[in-house]
């Protein structure tokens, strides 16, 4: 016991002496769920964080010190989640915590992380309206997907919307958006439908739909059990237009489901594997030559990759791990990285992400195609409605029926 | 009007077919053997995994679903001899390792075969009444289960098999003495659920993401299905389908699906409240005072 406490006090003095030389891996805390209901979606975001902590380390790191990645499953269990989150912060001391898939997922883990001076980054899209000074979220938000999408929906199919989403904090505020969309273009809601997470069976959901006779839908439902919708619908011939914010790029429904469920699928999204730039085509290639068997590189799972270059990044121009002084760097308004989509950037004000928007559609045999170009969107709408994290933390998440009080 | 009464009658005969289909396995392993067989999901999700695998190998679809059933219940007699056989009378213990062999199979499985399977579609043919469209499959998984319903009821109440598996598993020992081969009834017992099992997601697999943990998916209305019916298969079950299946598919109609499965739960809390031994044991005694009285 003594001699090692010896050896470890020389071991600490060395690695003082020799700095960059000696030094201790960065820690990242990953929690993904690569099994349960949402397992196949959240699969490629480990890829995707195991690709990108590769080429880092092979690169020389982050300031020189390499990155170790402990990898959790919490296999969507949002108390596992909380559970796994406090090991990871406490006993594991990591550096910074990435992942969770569901925003309920978010909300169990954010609180935890709060009470921490440790970083947590959330890669998927979602709902948008966190204003929280501890985290940094780099996936799409609604002012980047629904109100582009939805505007284009109600121009080209038709005005009557129904809504068909998964019954938690997602489904309901990006339902929320939609209702707030809907009405500013003139449009009107003829139904929406809440589904809990795991149900499978659709043949009222589909004859409801019928009944309200919508122009097109809304499918904002969520997990492997719920996109059985889509096989469902296609067997009763309901043949609707259809849009949404997690399908396609997020759940490669296309891939999964026989054509022609998909028919009329339109998204927007930061990142598909379709998309053929020659930074993107770059990209795909390492990924496949790394993980083969990869069915879809979804927009999560790159996000997970970039998240990885904002961080390094962020570290580097910070020249610590502390959270104070990453968030100085984020203040700067210049925390910007070269993604395979382009460059994105923090926004200092509300600590998500810019991120060229692209609106996609699924044919009869389930090609996608690119149908609209939005150029760089940024994350606008936590700015516009008071949440300035340059000033004040507010840990808080708001939606269109719930504004910060002035 | 028309469609609206048909389009309920389907709704119903929807519901129905899969509270019965989920069900029907887990009835004679649990209300007839008494076995808290967790690995319920994982014998539907097998199923499933058999089709889809035999249907992308190129046969016909119906083809698969039989071999996929078969392949079903000879696991389930495996599973049988090897796990089930020892822990009879530790239902506790049975109902650990069932739990156990379920973890392993699905986690197994997602290093196996990946996190999805894509299926191979559900087959073509729709009809159309008044305003609504619906698929023909939906109304041949309605004919599948009363099917099931019918088979049990041959299997268990017509053939020699049927009368030594009741006398098994109302008085093993005795049984035992008259001659029956009891271990030989249990084993087949518990095959033939598995495979009633397997056949409710070979049946559902066309219609579904295949994941490996698909079967908890069923789990819930199966067990409620079979908490509700009680012990008897053909007394209980079918009537519990039947209620359970007015209830959410009427909820279901009147305020979406989250009503629909809150009403069908409250129902299962009351019924169980006022029937504690199930249905079937309020129709086996209705049924015994009526003859009384007759007589």
């Amino acid at each position: 016991m003594r001699l090692r406490n010896v050896v470890v006090g020389i071991a600490g003095a060395l690695s003082l002496i020799g700095g960059a030389i000696a030094a201790d891996p960065i820690k990242v805390g990953l929690l993904e769920d690569v099994s349960g209901d949402l397992g196949l979606l959240g699969k490629p975001k480990l890829n995707g964080s195991l690709l990108a902590v590769e080429e880092i380390n092979k690169a020389g790191g982050i300031m020189g010190r390499k990155i170790e990645l402990i990898h959790l499953d919490p296999q969507g269990d949002n108390a596992r989640y909380q559970e796994f989150a406090r090991r990871l912060v406490s006993k594991d001391k990591v550096d910074v915590l990435i992942g969770g898939i569901t925003s309920a997922s978010r909300e169990a883990v954010r609180p935890i992380m709060d009470r921490t001076d440790t970083l947590y980054i959330y890669t998927n899209q979602y709902e948008g309206g966190v204003c929280d000074a501890g985290m940094i979220s780099n996936g799409a938000v609604p002012e980047q997907q629904f109100s582009t999408l939805i505007p284009y929906m109600i121009a080209t199919y038709g005005k009557k919307v129904y809504t068909i989403a998964a019954d938690y904090n997602f489904g309901q505020i990006s339902a929320e958006w939609n209702r707030k969309l809907v009405k500013e273009q003139g449009g009107t809601v003829v139904g929406e439908e809440f589904i809990p997470l795991g149900v499978s069976q659709f043949a009222q959901t589909i004859q409801n739909i019928q009944k309200a006779k919508p122009d097109w839908l809304l499918t904002i439902n969520v997990g492997a059990a719920q996109d059985s919708f889509f096989e469902q619908a296609a067997a009763a011939k309901l043949g609707l237009p259809m849009a949404s914010s997690i399908k396609i790029m997020l759940g490669f429904e296309h891939k999964r489901f026989a054509p022609p469920a998909l028919y009329r699928m339109n998204a927007v999204a930061n990142w598909f594997e379709e998309l053929d730039t020659p930074e993107a085509e770059d990209f795909k290639k390492r990924w496949h030559a790394k993980f083969p068997k990869e069915q879809y590189i979804n927009d999560m799972g790159y996000n997970a990759y970039v998240a990885l270059y904002q961080y390094k990044m962020l570290v580097e121009k910070a020249k610590s791990t502390k959270l104070s002084d990453i968030r100085k760097v984020i203040a700067t308004g210049k925390a910007c990285v070269t993604a395979p989509e382009g460059e994105v950037c923090i926004d200092p004000k509300s600590q998500h992400t810019s991120h060229r928007m692209r609106m996609v559609t699924v044919d009869e045999k389930h090609n996608v195609k690119v149908i609209k170009d939005f150029g760089v969107i940024q994350p606008y709408w936590l700015g516009e409605i008071g949440c300035d994290l340059t000033k004040k933390n507010d840990k808080k998440q708001y939606t269109p029926s719930e504004l910060p009080s002035k | 009007m028309l469609a609206e009464i048909f389009s309920f009658l389907y709704q119903f005969a929807d519901v129905f077919a899969f509270l019965i289909l989920a069900s029907a396995g887990l009835a004679i392993v649990f209300g007839m053997m008494g076995v808290i067989n967790m690995a319920h999901g994982e014998f539907i999700m097998c199923g499933a995994y058999v089709t889809v695998g035999l249907v992308n190998a190129g046969f016909p679809l119906i083809v698969a679903q039989a071999c996929a059933t078969i392949a079903a219940a000879l696991i389930g007699v495996l599973v049988e001899v090897a796990i089930v056989r020892k822990l009879y009378k530790r239902p506790l213990d049975s109902l650990l390792a069932t739990w156990g062999l379920s973890l392993i199979v699905t986690q197994g499985m997602l290093l196996i075969f990946g996190g999805s399977m894509s299926g191979p579609g559900t087959p073509p043919g729709s009809f159309t009444v008044g305003d609504y469209t619906f698929s023909v499959y939906r109304l041949i998984l309605f004919a599948a289960a009363i099917g099931v319903i019918g088979f049990i009821y041959l299997v268990f109440m017509r053939t020699k098999f049927g009368v030594y598996a009741r006398a098994t598993m109302q008085n093993a020992p005795i049984a035992q003495a008259l001659g029956v081969r009891v271990g030989r009834i249990y084993a087949l017992s518990f095959g033939i659920g598995a495979g009633l099992a397997g056949l409710c997601g070979a049946l559902y697999a066309p219609t579904m993401t295949l994941i490996p943990t698909m079967g908890a998916t069923f789990i819930v209305e199966s067990f409620v299905t079979v908490v509700v019916g009680g012990s008897n298969v053909l007394l209980g079950t079918t009537p519990a389908g039947v209620l359970l299946a007015v209830i959410r598919s009427g909820l279901n109609a009147w305020g979406g699906q989250i009503i629909g499965q809150i009403g069908m739960l409250i129902a299962v809390i009351l019924i169980i409240r006022i029937l504690p031994e199930g249905i079937s044991s309020y129709v086996a005694r209705w049924l015994s005072a009526s003859e009384k009285s007759k007589s």
